[in-house]
């Protein structure tokens, strides 16, 4: 089925079941600690050893030996492999730059460089720690500051230039040119990766933690050398990903490797303080940003440039891509520089792209609307466009940013604020209100599902999606009982198989519309195979109600239409191109109130607001959650989270969760979220969008222009830490 | 050049420390380690231990290098106990001790004879939760659901620990009762990472369960 014009009235238009706030159905086995995760499926193969990872302690070189004799020789150790043996592997993917496993060269710190097997993880961490590796070491550089010094003035090969930018800046009566700096950033979700590798007659399964079954089928058969088909993944439950668990990564390659050596099934879980090196992260950037406007507000020229470090051959963070498409303006320039340099994987986390990029663009704007003497919401609305800026005959299908603003204002108390920093004092507390905008693009990828009505009545619904922590096991249930006419209740989601149909998987936020839609061809199928089973020919003149069909006068239950045998319909929605004949993207307006510590300039935030516009929502309830989930990621970024490199040895010293700083509890206030709700007949059948990422777009950007404001000092480098601002803070 | 970080030191060390454990070990229990018992890893003899797992004696022989954590989630297969670090950082693996939250990663195992232990798995089940769970899924205070049993095995202590008067970081009067407020929940669960962010639900959900039992 394909998706190649604009939905029209539907079921969902009408809908009891999506759309309403509905508790998760995989809740129960979550708090229950029922839900098997990658590492403790117990049940799925006999006889598992453990495999303990051996990574490398250089950035970037050659091995030269790797003695294992004594860590063979120790306590319960069956098998190790080394990368010396292995030799060199094909790189999984066209969208991964770093090897993962094989060869004598060192990419990167903490690569995967040895799996030592045995009965235990105490005796293969042991033995591991026997393990003797000479390297010679190649010296890198790894100063993202020299190279952006080098690449500065270097506009010769731009993104995109509409207009003369340099002349309307020059022109424009109010001008602003920043530099900022975001650092890189770790997914640091709480299940490390983990997977666990059996062999059987040359096929090999793995259960894992991933977010993208499909590509990683693929990439396994790839690295392996293996024809796809004999490959099988499963990773029904999923603790935590956000983008970490795209891709293949380490532990699927060393269990696979060790259970083949071993001769047993092996089960690899990173140790998290592996996690941060040896897997991708969020590039680090500098970004520069010139904004020319009239004294109206009215932007005449905006150019954003800016530099991340990749991985050679990668593409590091795109941190220019919302400035392309967020604000008018008619004079335009985007350039991109990377520094290659041989850090582990820069690759997507999430929001990529617009996450870093809005962290410095919606200062930027704070800076200007000041600049100008305007309220920086009014002046993002005068800004606002429904046209791409960069291509006015392309229009955004539905774009509600003003609505955002306007209602995130009001429910927030925004024109209560007082404009002029560091002069509104609680106690010992200085307090300050910051804003944002967020802008998030909103793909949808070809998905897939099987649909299975079974003799009693009840739905199983079969697709390799995931369910990361999203809600995709609900979202989908509803939708299936939405179009089938069930209760939720005869629903039963299964994910994350690589035996069932390919999905669209979860990424980009563009899982809960493409899943969703996926679900909706299915069961349509189901529908027709249903119709041609009654002896209907028109489909359409049926009624699925109330775990029944109705034709005329005729009323059947689905359970007797299937008590022969279960009548099974699959079915592919494919995205055509005319999606993008317009474009799809998501917007919000975020709101902070922060308080500053008069004397020690600890910052507590007070309460954040966040006001959505995403299409349908299909769950208020998970919708909500991954909004406010994003909010914490962003008051993350704003105000702790920070991948410090070590500039000498070229590796991430705040490599665990010690070190590498994320919102606990009592960072994080009472927070608010409102749904415009709108309907995006473009996107899908549904009419939805994702919503997962835009929930961190821009809320780092809040929160540092609300510390501006209880402060009167700006930070423009990311994190917004005390020794950035102490001594600059008013006298008490 | 060799490695930037030398281990040579540090095996030294080790080979060391284990000889002398070799010698100290009164049970040689593992007659294939004897030979090469100067590489035999620092603290790899078993001990057999008794605990009480969720109301069920249990006697196990057990490496000495074993967490509790590690106990519960490979030697018994209760994986309701999640490892997030393994080093005492995020939460993931809170459970019981004789009533008392703990981070297992950060506890051996033989530390525990004679203990009694309290795992996710005893607290309710998906068809009979506990109110703690049931409003964990009411406000859904989860989304990955990874962190979601330490998450919950803290909120019950926690509300054991306000009633028992002990005080925290920002409980202003030591003398009154300790009133169940926003702030104290938060800072006290703030040994629980969440990652996915549900702070703001999991908060809704002890608050009502708080109420419930108030
Ligand atoms: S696993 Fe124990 S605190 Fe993280
Ligand atoms: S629910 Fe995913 S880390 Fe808390």
């Amino acid at each position: 089925m394909e998706f190649n014009e604009p939905a029209g009235e539907n079921v969902f238009d009408h809908s009891k079941v999506v759309g309403r706030p509905t508790p998760r159905v995989d809740g129960p086995l979550k708090v229950s600690g029922r839900a098997p995760y990658a590492y403790e499926r117990h049940d799925v193969a006999e006889g598992q050893l453990v495999g303990y990872p051996v990574v490398s302690t250089i950035a970037q070189g050659r091995i030269t030996n790797m003695e294992t004799e004594a860590a063979l020789n120790a306590p319960g150790v069956v098998a190790i492999v080394t990368t010396l043996e292995t030799g060199e592997m094909p790189i999984p993917s066209d969208m991964n730059v770093a090897p993962l496993f094989g060869g004598a060269e060192v990419a990167h710190y903490h690569q995967a460089i040895g799996v030592v097997v045995a009965d235990t993880l105490e005796q293969a961490r042991a033995a591991a720690a026997l393990i003797k590796v000479d390297y010679d070491v190649t010296k890198g550089s790894y100063d993202l500051e020299a190279a952006w010094q080098e690449k500065r003035e270097d506009r010769s090969d731009p993104v995109s230039r509409v207009g003369d930018f340099e002349a309307a800046f020059e022109a424009a009566e109010v001008t602003l040119d920043q530099e900022y700096r975001t650092p890189s950033q770790s997914h640091a979700m709480m299940e490390p990766h983990a997977s666990i590798a059996a062999w059987k007659d040359g096929k090999l399964t793995v259960w894992t933690s991933n977010q993208m079954i499909e590509w990683t089928r693929q990439a396994l058969a790839t690295t392996l050398e293996m024809d796809p088909e004999d490959v099988r993944i499963d990773s029904p439950f999923i603790g935590g990903g956000f983008g970490s668990k795209l891709f293949l990564r380490a532990d699927s390659v060393l269990a696979a490797l060790g259970a083949r050596k071993a001769g047993r099934p092996v089960k690899v879980m990173l140790p998290r303080p592996m996690v941060m090196n040896n897997t991708t992260h969020r590039a680090s950037t500098i970004q520069r940003i010139r904004i020319g406007a009239q004294q109206d507000g009215k932007i005449t020229a905006i150019a954003h440039e800016a530099i991340s470090h990749t991985f050679p051959g990668g593409d590091g963070e795109n941190a220019i891509s919302q400035t392309q498409k967020f604000y008018a303006g008619e004079n335009r320039l985007i350039v991109k520089h990377l520094a290659e340099m041989h850090l582990p994987e820069a690759n997507a986390m999430r929001a990529p792209g617009e996450a870093a990029g809005l962290m410095a663009l919606e200062i930027a704007m704070d800076e200007m609307a000041e600049k100008l003497g305007m309220d920086p919401a009014e002046f993002r609305a005068i800004n606002d466009t429904q046209v791409d800026p960069e291509d006015p005959d392309k229009p955004f299908s539905e774009r509600h940013f003003v609505e955002c603003l306007n209602r995130g204002s009001e429910a927030f108390g925004w024109g209560d604020r007082n404009a002029t920093p560091g002069q509104r004092r609680d106690g010992n507390w200085l307090i300050g209100h910051g804003m944002a905008g967020a802008y998030r693009g909103s793909p949808a990828q070809d998905s897939g599902a099987r649909v299975r009505l079974q003799p009693d009545g009840r739905l199983i619904v079969e697709t390799d999606m995931t369910d990361i922590g999203t809600g995709s096991y609900t979202i989908i249930a509803q939708t299936a009982a939405e179009t089938m006419g069930l209760p939720l209740d005869m629903v039963e989601v299964r994910l994350g198989d690589s035996d069932f149909p390919v999905s669209a998987g979860s990424g980009g936020q563009w899982g809960a519309a493409s899943s969703t839609a996926g679900t909706y061809a299915a069961c349509l199928a189901l529908r027709s195979e249903i119709a041609k089973k009654i002896g209907v020919n028109d489909t359409d003149s049926l009624t699925f109600k109330n775990a029944g069909v109705r034709t005329g006068e005729k009323q059947m239950t689905l359970a007797s239409i299937a008590s022969e045998g279960e009548i099974v319909a699959e079915y592919t929605m494919e995205f055509s191109d005319s999606r993008d004949e317009e474009i799809v993207s998501t917007f919000a307006a975020h709101f902070v109130e922060v308080g500053v510590h008069v004397a020690t300039g600890e910052i507590r935030l007070r309460r954040m607001l966040a006001a959505c516009d995403a299409g349908r929502i299909l769950n208020p309830i998970t919708a909500r959650s991954q909004v406010i989930g994003g909010m914490v990621m962003g008051v993350g970024a704003a105000m702790m989270e920070d991948l410090a490199i070590d500039e000498g040895r070229g590796f991430f010293v705040t490599h665990d969760l010690a070190n590498y700083e994320v919102p606990v509890h009592m960072d994080i206030p009472d927070q608010e979220v409102i749904f415009l709700d709108t309907l995006d007949p473009q996107s899908s059948p549904l009419k939805a969008k994702g919503v997962g990422e835009l929930g961190l777009c821009g809320v780092a950007a809040a929160v540092a222009n609300a510390v501006y404001n209880a402060t009167g000092v700006r930070v423009r480098d990311y994190p917004v830490t005390l020794d950035k601002y102490l001594d600059q803070l008013p006298a008490v | 050049m060799g490695a930037p970080i030398e281990f040579e030191i540090r095996r030294r060390t080790l080979v060391a420390s284990s000889a002398a454990v070799a010698i100290g070990a009164a049970t040689g229990q593992r007659s294939g380690a004897q030979s090469r018992a100067a590489l035999t890893p620092s603290g790899a003899e078993d001990s057999t231990i008794t605990l009480t797992v969720n109301g069920v004696e249990q006697e196990l022989t057990i490496d000495n290098r074993t967490t509790l954590l590690d106990l519960l989630r490979e030697n018994l297969k209760l994986t309701g106990t999640k490892k997030g670090c393994d080093h005492g950082q995020c939460g993931a693996c809170t459970c019981t001790v004789n009533g008392q939250r703990v981070n297992s990663c950060l506890s051996l195992a033989v530390m525990h004879d004679g203990d009694e232990i309290q795992s996710i798995e005893g607290v309710g089940t998906p068809d009979d939760l506990d109110p703690m769970q049931a409003a964990f899924v009411a406000n859904d205070g989860f989304q990955c659901g990874y962190c979601t049993p330490g998450q919950i095995m803290s909120a019950r202590s926690v509300l054991d620990e306000i009633r028992a008067g002990i005080p925290s970081h920002v409980t202003d009067d030591l003398n009154a009762q300790i009133e169940v407020t926003d702030d104290e929940i938060r800072e006290r669960m703030s040994g629980n990472i969440c990652r996915c962010g549900a702070y703001s639900n999991i908060l809704a959900a002890i608050t009502k369960v708080a109420e419930e039992q108030a």
